[in-house]
């Protein structure tokens, strides 16, 4: 008998960082190899299971950072540190960090959408030699939203970093949409760079928009797409647009395939 | 070797097959069908040969044999589960070309996508083999011979009923001792090679053709059609999409089980993330969706084949008469007007009209 990819395994709960009010991050013990950007099956059994992004990863444990916003994820909140939260993966391809190493990175991220930025982020945060500069903007939509509040404190010591809240104005944040800031970063300076955009569907379309204007070229591009998914693994059918399943080829694009697929 | 059998010799064939097997065959459910008065014909495990329903399309596909509609997947108790059994006994389908067919197509998604195999398919489909039933003529929806689904050599027996006697054509070494005192005849089972029913499959060619195809207006006329119903796919023999879904024990809170649950991208929630987001809000993106599932691009990625086999099955449950033939054909017209360079109206010209309006 092949082994079983619907098997979830048991995991324990490290520890339960909250982000905002509906947002937790869950640090959970695994010894799973990941990559940037990949994702897991989560479950909790007699509840349900959903596709949640890995936003750091570590030695022995991964963190999964997650919004409070249905049945099975208004269950995961009441868990504790040391209870077991269900998983199997890692699932989907990854960010190509090796490309990206030696050139100009730019993330541009919005909302949940900086989760699964965050472990690449703080990777080349801890080797920031690695690269030749980089350049996130973060957007959230108002104060109380804003995620991963001490990484972003870190990593305007590194990166160059426009931080944004949609309407409201605090110190340390601009106003308004993340594809209005996009103009200020220096692409005709860069010989050589990436693009990195993460977010909500409509936010990733207008923000890829907003860099072919500003002379980004398509192939510089990377998108990770949410889909909705029962499996993982290429069966439930859920998360195919055209020929192509997310969860399998995806769920990082490079822009050249993100802007033919078609819902 | 082929046969001449008698039914009541064909019973004793299959209560001797019975020992080893479960056999499944279009069987007659009577006033169970959808309007009053009318019977299904859906595959059940039989009995004997008379259960057979030989002369008449069956409605529902026989995937759920092996696919079944919800199929726990696990049981779970306070920390632990355990995987869900099932039956030692082997499988024996009657079975048409076009749906013998079409369980290569839920192969292919069930054992190669991904390069992982599903065990819970697997488990069943390994039990699985075929009896070919033999279509004497194509019903009206039937367009298997364009979707080059009309024949298939993957089966161990062949048959054709023949008044009181049954032809059968053993091909599989298995079953050749069971039909050793038979009366051998000349017999290999005959395809339809033409049906009333002919589809055109447009040759879609490029990206650009495929963006002028997202936004045709066609697809806006399933928005008032097509009720989202999902019958459609429930007895497609190629539809393979599920959900999980994990349910507790009321009598028994701290135990409960994960199943699987046969779903449809018909259906208005089938990209509905939590939160609320969906990627294809209307009934004629999601038709729009199907179709080209269908006749597109699951030959684009696995390159051997359509997915649609041409069963005519969608169309005779649709309960708003939305003709799945009429609309390849239909979209088939409509790349070639955009091949010629005729203008078609699209979604977006189609709203400013309104607008307009």
């Amino acid at each position: 008998m092949s082994e079983n990819i619907m098997l979830p395994h048991p995991h324990k709960i490290i520890d339960i960082i909250p982000e905002t009010e509906d947002v937790y991050t869950f640090r959970v013990e695994t010894s799973a190899k990941v990559k940037h950007g990949q994702f897991f099956q989560v479950s909790i059994p007699k509840i349900g299971e959903a596709p949640i992004s890995v936003s750091c990863m570590g030695e022995n444990w991964v963190e999964l950072t997650i919004r409070k916003v249905g049945k099975l994820t208004n269950e995961i909140f009441n868990l504790k540190p040391g209870d077991k939260l269900f998983m199997r993966g890692p699932y989907g391809n990854s960010f190509p960090i090796e490309e990206f190493k030696g050139k100009h990175l730019v993330v541009i991220a919005g909302g949940t959408g900086v989760a699964p930025v965050r472990s690449f982020l703080k990777y080349f945060y801890e080797n920031p030699d690695e690269i030749k500069s980089l350049h996130f903007i973060a957007g959230f939509r108002d104060e109380k939203n804003i995620l991963f509040r001490e990484d972003l404190k870190k990593f305007k010591t590194k990166f160059n970093t426009i931080y944004t809240l949609d309407r409201d104005k605090i110190e340390g944040f601009e106003v308004g949409l993340v594809t209005e800031h996009i103009k200020k970063i220096p692409f005709n300076s860069f010989e050589d760079y990436n693009v990195v955009i993460v977010g909500p569907h409509v936010m990733m379309h207008f923000a890829a928009l907003e860099c072919l204007k500003n002379g980004v070229t398509e192939e510089k591009i990377w998108v990770s797409f949410e889909r909705r998914m029962s499996c993982g693994v290429g069966k439930c059918g859920h998360c195919k647009i055209n020929e192509v399943y997310v969860c399998l080829e995806g769920p990082v694009f490079n822009y050249t395939k993100a802007k033919n697929l078609l819902d | 070797m082929s046969y001449c059998v008698s039914t009541k010799r064909m019973n004793e064939i299959l209560k001797a097959l019975q020992k080893d097997y479960k056999i499944y065959a279009p069987v007659r459910f009577e006033k169970r069908g959808r309007y009053s008065d009318t019977d299904l014909i859906r595959y059940a495990e039989i009995n004997s040969i008379e259960d057979v329903v030989y002369d008449e399309k069956s409605h529902f596909s026989p995937k759920e044999v092996i696919y079944p509609i919800t199929q726990a997947l696990f049981y779970f108790t306070e920390d632990e589960y355990r995987e869900s059994k099932v039956d030692d006994k082997k499988i024996l389908i009657f079975a048409r070309s076009c749906d013998i067919n079409g369980f290569r197509r839920l192969d292919t998604i069930f054992l190669k996508n991904g390069g992982t195999e599903d065990i819970y398919y697997k488990r069943l489909r390994e039990k699985v083999k075929f009896i070919l039933m033999e279509c004497k003529e194509s019903w009206d929806s039937c367009f298997c011979v364009s979707m080059g689904s009309n024949k298939t050599d993957n089966y161990s027996l062949a048959v054709r009923f023949d008044g009181d006697n049954i032809l059968v054509e053993v091909k599989d070494h298995e079953f050749i001792n069971l039909f050793a005192n038979e009366r051998e005849v000349e017999f290999t089972p005959e395809f339809v090679t033409s049906n009333l029913t002919k589809v055109n499959i447009p040759e879609i060619d490029s990206q650009e053709l495929l963006e002028k195809i997202y936004n045709l207006d066609m697809w806006e006329s399933y928005n008032s059609r097509c009720i989202s119903c999902g019958a459609c796919s429930a007895v497609c023999i190629t539809c393979s999409c599920f959900n999980t879904l994990d349910i507790i024990y009321s009598e028994n809170g701290r135990v409960g089980e994960r199943r699987r649950v046969q779903t449809s991208c018909m259906h208005e929630d089938f990209t509905t993330m939590a939160g609320g987001w969906s990627f294809r809000k209307t009934a004629g993106e999601r038709m729009r969706f199907r179709t080209l599932h269908k006749i597109y691009d699951y030959k684009l990625r696995f390159k051997e084949e359509h997915m649609c086999v041409g069963c005519g099955r969608c169309e005779e449950r649709c309960p708003k008469l939305i003709s799945f033939s009429s609309t390849i054909n239909r979209l088939y017209d409509e790349v070639e007007k955009l091949k010629k360079g005729e203008v078609s109206r699209t979604r977006e010209q189609a709203s400013s009209t309104e607008e307009g309006k």
